[in-house]
């Protein structure tokens, strides 16, 4: 019974982070303007994170931990950069 | 032990999940600057705290995720204010749109 509850609670906080994906990706395609882009695709970097890390869990398997890190540093990097073209017109001066 | 790692779990997918809701909701940029935050922040925090208490629950002390705890703590700040900066900058040489 409580491995049952822990699936289902589990399950719904994936639905959970799936919508809060969905309603980033309809921002960034929706935002009106560059800098709402960009902020839309930082919230899709860090929602996609934390599923892949629910991902671990319910497959009780620890390798996806090297995954979201790596898809927080993208994220940070990306954001950062496309953050710094729209300052400055270069990223690298 | 592992319920409860769960109902962490949940907690922070929640907060997630109302940050990218106002995200899509909010009016202005400056107003969806703030929701997203609820998710990187106290999100990130509980979904790791309770992969942490999971994992340990299961075998033996598995602290790791603390490192994306700092790493996310450390980049978040650094990418909004660049962020900012440069909407703040955008919207006042080219208003409106």
């Amino acid at each position: 019974m409580s491995a049952d509850f822990v699936l289902l609670t589990l399950a719904a906080a994936q639905l959970l982070l799936a919508l809060a994906m969905a309603f980033a990706f309809c921002r960034l395609l929706r935002g009106p303007r560059a800098h709402d882009r960009v902020l839309a695709l930082d919230t899709l970097y860090v929602n996609a994170m934390l599923l892949i890390l629910s991902f671990g869990i319910v497959w009780a398997s620890r390798d996806f931990f090297e995954v979201a890190l790596v898809i927080g540093a993208f994220g940070f990097v990306s954001t950062a950069a496309a953050a710094k073209f729209l300052l400055r017109g270069e990223v690298i001066e | 032990m592992t319920t409860v790692a769960a109902l962490l779990v949940l907690a922070g997918a929640l907060l997630a999940f109302l940050g990218s809701l106002g995200l899509l909701r909010m009016k202005t940029f400056f107003e969806r600057v703030h929701p997203p935050t609820m998710g990187t922040t106290l999100g990130t925090a509980l979904v790791l705290a309770g992969s942490m208490l999971y994992f340990t629950a299961l075998e033996r002390l598995v602290l790791h995720e603390i490192l994306i705890g700092v790493f996310m703590t450390l980049t978040t700040p650094v990418t909004y204010i660049l962020l900012g900066r440069a909407a703040l900058r955008r919207e006042q040489n080219d208003p409106g749109a």
